[in-house]
């Protein structure tokens, strides 16, 4: 359950990127999640419903864009995303394959009023 | 028009209060400071902002963990995290390797409760730093910083981390080591290694360990490999059984060659 960790971290995240920009309140959190960040979506919205709670979050919509691995492969030069995890080219069967996304998580949008 | 940020509000050619915050180059009239607190600090002035952010949301954490990478860089130490579900032999194994490693090392320990595993290594003379996580499932890098602290970096070559016992919350986490050691063991059960698979691309090096139990349990040890390369193709994976020293020998081995790699 290290989703609360996450949470934490992006609701700070969220909070500074306000000071700056002189807003008094966040309305719309739009973040990526990639299907191997080791992360639960649901979870994750859960945690972060209950912890924006008295932050500048309160009252935030929370989106989740869920991103599937995407790998490039340097021998046939595909690009392709992956429902299964496998590091290899769906194509080729080469091995030699590059992660273009859906390790990671990011805050992409802020919405603030 | 103000050359701090291009806002039109007038005040900048009236030379009342006229003042400057950079030597001379450019003036302020403090009306102008005061209208354009106003204009930026009244909520009914600023309309619904939208701003493209695109950051990881572990930012701080990985930052951190750049610094102690760092920080063992300087001091010449190799990092290694270990992680593995409770009970797979972390500690285990490191007590073994004390008895047959060329390197010296020093163990950074995370559980939720208890000095317990610390106590063991020290009882081996291994220098061991508790870290008691509470109710976190994983350590981060500022955990490991504070850990960092205590540990004698300059008299140690290696220096582990001992993750928390689990197979899910450490994968998402850098600690700011050089590698990762991801151990399994033969009584888990098959399918670990598919079923855990964030975990597993994390691996550098895969221990399968208690492997002199494999008599007992229906374990495909070769299918387990396979399943570890599709997820992680160049990953090493070596067996390892604690009462036979060549294996555990081949561990350290494969530290000690790692270590001549970053010389």
């Amino acid at each position: 359950m290290h989703e609360y960790s996450i949470v934490q971290s992006l609701l700070n995240q969220c909070e500074e990127i306000a000071m700056k920009n002189d807003a008094k309140k966040v309305v719309k959190v739009v973040t990526k999640i990639g299907a191997m960040s080791g992360v639960e979506p649901h979870l994750l919205e859960v945690a972060f419903n209950t912890f924006k709670e008295g932050t500048i979050c309160d009252s935030a919509e929370f989106i989740i864009n869920k991103q599937k691995l995407k790998l490039e492969c340097k021998e046939c030069g595909g690009i392709f995303e992956v429902d299964e995890v496998r590091y290899f080219c769906i194509k080729c069967q080469s091995l030699k394959v590059k992660v273009v996304d859906g390790e990671d998580m990011y805050l992409m949008r802020l919405e603030m009023e | 028009m103000c050359v701090d940020c291009g806002c039109s509000i007038r005040g900048i050619e009236e030379h009342t209060g006229e003042h400057s915050h950079d030597g001379g180059k450019t003036f302020h009239s403090h009306e102008h400071q005061k209208a354009h607190e106003h204009l930026h600090h009244n909520p009914q002035l600023n309309d619904a902002k939208t701003v493209s952010v695109i950051q990881k949301i572990l930012d701080k954490n990985d930052h951190e963990a750049d610094h102690n990478r760092e920080h063992l860089q300087e001091k010449g130490v190799l990092g290694i995290n270990l992680m593995s579900s409770p009970g797979a032999g972390k500690t285990t194994l490191l007590e073994h390797l004390g008895d047959v490693a060329n390197f010296k090392f020093g163990v950074i320990e995370g559980d939720l409760e208890t000095e317990r595993d610390a106590d063991r290594l020290r009882a081996k003379g291994i220098h061991a730093q508790q870290i008691q996580t509470g109710t976190a499932c994983h350590l981060d890098a500022f955990m490991v910083h504070k850990g960092l602290h205590h540990m004698p970096l300059d008299d140690i070559d290696v220096c582990f981390v001992e993750n928390v016992g689990n197979l899910v919350c450490p994968a998402s986490y850098d600690v700011g080591t050089h590698l990762n050691i991801v151990l399994v063991s033969v009584p888990e059960g098959e399918d670990k290694i598919a079923k855990y698979p964030v975990m597993f691309r994390q691996a550098d090096l895969i221990l399968i360990t208690k492997t002199d139990l494999l008599p007992y349990f229906q374990y495909d040890i070769e299918a387990e490999k396979a399943e570890a390369r599709k997820i992680k193709p160049n990953v090493d994976i070596l067996e390892v059984n604690v009462n036979d020293v060549q294996s555990v020998k081949a561990v350290a081995q494969w530290i000690e060659f790692k270590l001549k790699m970053r010389a």
